[in-house]
């Protein structure tokens, strides 16, 4: 019988794969801090402002996508029981695309350059499109249809989708012509990264996550079957009613969508704050309550999405798109994504020693590889930082010490990322140079 | 009907169940009762080990040929869980309660995701290989003893 396809569950990807994305992300989000104390108040005038558009990028791309592009090079084999293929370039070609591609475009945006905006835009696609590939392909060999796999391909479309309106978008800024429909064309952009691609990927992963970090319950069934279609269906017919003629016809099912989707996200967060509840693990951890905060923000954001819908006047505010984006991006994604690599980067740094080292050197544990002082306190910065963004768009001069706060987090974070990986190194050079390779 | 995936499946739930309450018991500081409620998970854990080496990896790899796929990495990962749980012992002996807890943590881990691959992907594998004699491998699970 030969072997069923994608059944090479253990060929975890070796610890510079998903690390060099993990180690450079937090540096992203701090450069985004260091620009808005730079520009200060001035940033908070409009979501058009060239600092506001390299800023949400460096976070969105820069952090967010750089710690999901790693993650999911390295949970595939466990999820999907599909690896990448051929982890270890890819993982170089997409981070040798990736880093100079978003520092181009932030730079592309913030000096309102045409070059860096068209090698940004370069590598960007390329890079992009090699992720989409090489993850669309070995989703497609996965041996299991769940409900995991299923999100990660409706992520992974939606991604493909902002990258394409991206490209168009900043085509617009690289070369000198005027794009019609550009507002629609952006809050399309916006919603298929933030909703599709954030949205869907933090959904999916919640799946297996939640469950397996803290011992809840596992999502109800008739949830994990039907959200994420139902989301990226909603998102699909969302898109569509822009090319309606009639406005009042456009505008009513624009809002029907918008709210739905709205209330699908809302259900989750519920649910998963829900399950969070009746977990089984007593003890509480970093992660449990990163994860807490992070639905809590998602919740209030999509109150505040949901009236904008309702009442349009408030959405023209410059000052609610702003809240909206730091509620959604600082408060739900960064949490998210906060609490995620506090468990996976000393988890990993565990089993890679624990198969290099192989019973020849005592194996630091994972609360030894990241001690639980330095991630609660950071933690806090963090939980201290998200409301001061968030009012700082109602008071633009508190966005100086919102900035100050996000940047010390970010950089505290990346201490600790920084701190745990030396303990790898360190461990690491006990290993027999000759013995068995990671796994 | 019961399957290898409903009660195999069904085991890492008790085994989990055992899990928190050694480890609630441990952020105490009665060590008896630590010591009493790690015992308990731990010999499920040994069970489950059991039933999987013993009978269902063996009957898997007969039916299929295949020995050196998926039940050998199962088997490493279970030999990665047995030094934690090792550790875990080494820390009760020294009433050590951050390095109990710590490996804890470690194994929770290791061991939930190493459940994923069984669940997801073996357990439904090996019910559609042994389903000629799903019957008697349950058997023979059921009589394995701790």
């Amino acid at each position: 019988m030969s072997l069923e396809p994608g059944l090479s569950f253990d060929q975890a990807p070796p610890i510079s794969v998903p690390f060099r994305f993990f180690l450079s992300a937090p540096l992203f989000a701090l450069l985004a801090a260091l620009l808005a104390l730079w520009y200060g108040p001035a940033l908070i005038s409009s979501r058009w402002q060239p600092p506001a558009l390299a800023l949400a990028h460096l976070m969105s791309v820069g952090f967010l996508g750089f710690v999901m592009v790693g993650a999911m090079m390295q949970m595939l084999p466990v999820v999907a029981g599909a690896p990448v293929a051929r982890p270890v370039g890819v993982a170089r070609a997409l981070y040798l695309l990736l880093l100079p591609g978003v520092l181009s475009l932030a730079g592309g945006f913030l000096f309102a350059a045409q070059w860096p905006m068209r090698l940004g835009m370069a590598l960007l696609g390329a890079g992009f499109l090699i992720f989409v590939v090489a993850v669309g392909s070995s989703l497609r060999r996965a041996p299991s249809r769940n409900p995991v796999v299923l999100g990660m391909h409706l992520a992974v479309a939606a991604l493909a989708v902002t990258v394409a309106l991206g490209l168009t978008l900043a085509s617009n800024y690289g070369w000198e012509w005027w794009l019609t429909g550009r507002v629609q064309l952006a809050n399309l952009h916006l919603a298929w990264g933030l909703l599709g691609w954030v949205g869907l990927l933090v959904i999916s992963v919640a799946y297996q996550v939640v469950p397996m970090f803290q011992l809840t319950p596992v999502y109800p069934k008739l949830l994990t079957r039907w959200l994420g279609m139902s989301l990226f269906a909603l998102l699909l017919l969302w898109s569509a009613t822009l090319l309606m003629q009639d406005a009042a016809a456009q505008g009513r099912a624009a809002l029907i969508a918008g709210l739905l989707a709205a209330a699908g996200f809302g259900t989750f967060a519920a649910i998963t704050l829900r399950l969070q509840w009746l977990r089984r693990r007593k003890v509480s951890d970093v992660t449990l309550l990163f994860w807490r905060f992070g639905m809590a923000c998602l919740l209030l954001a999509l109150l505040l999405g949901a009236a904008g819908q309702v009442l349009p006047a408030s959405a023209q505010l410059q000052i609610y798109n702003f809240a909206l984006a730091f509620l959604f991006i600082a408060g739900f994604a960064v949490s998210v994504v906060n609490g995620m690599l506090y468990k996976i980067v000393p988890f990993l740094i565990w089993f890679h020693l624990q198969s290099q080292l192989m019973g020849m050197a005592k194996v630091p544990n994972m609360k030894q590889i990241m001690p639980e002082k330095g991630m609660r306190r950071q933690m806090r910065l963090h939980f201290a930082a998200v409301p001061v963004l968030v009012l700082s768009a109602f008071c633009p001069p508190l966005i100086y010490p919102a900035a100050l706060l996000f940047g010390v987090s970010m950089t505290y974070l990346e201490i600790n990322l920084l701190s745990a990986f030396r303990i790898y190194r360190q461990s690491a050079k006990l290993a027999p140079q000759t013995g068995p390779q990671p796994t | 009907m019961e399957t290898i995936s409903s009660y195999l499946s069904g085991d890492h739930q008790r085994c989990d169940e055992l899990f928190s309450q050694a480890e609630a018991a441990a952020s105490g500081k009665d060590w008896a009762a630590i010591a009493a409620d790690f015992q308990a998970f731990l010999r499920a854990m040994r069970r489950h080990f059991k039933m999987e080496e013993e009978v269902l990896f063996p009957a898997f790899e007969q039916r299929t040929g295949m020995s050196m796929g998926p039940t050998q990495v199962m088997r490493t990962e279970h030999a990665q869980m047995n030094e934690l749980l090792d550790a875990m012992e080494d820390a009760l002996r020294q009433q050590d309660k951050d390095g109990f807890l710590g490996q804890a943590e470690t194994l929770l881990i290791m061991t939930q995701q190493h459940n994923i691959k069984e669940e997801q992907i073996l357990y439904p594998m090996a019910d559609r290989a042994l389903a000629p004699e799903l019957e008697e491998v349950l058997k023979r699970m059921h009589a394995v003893e701790a």
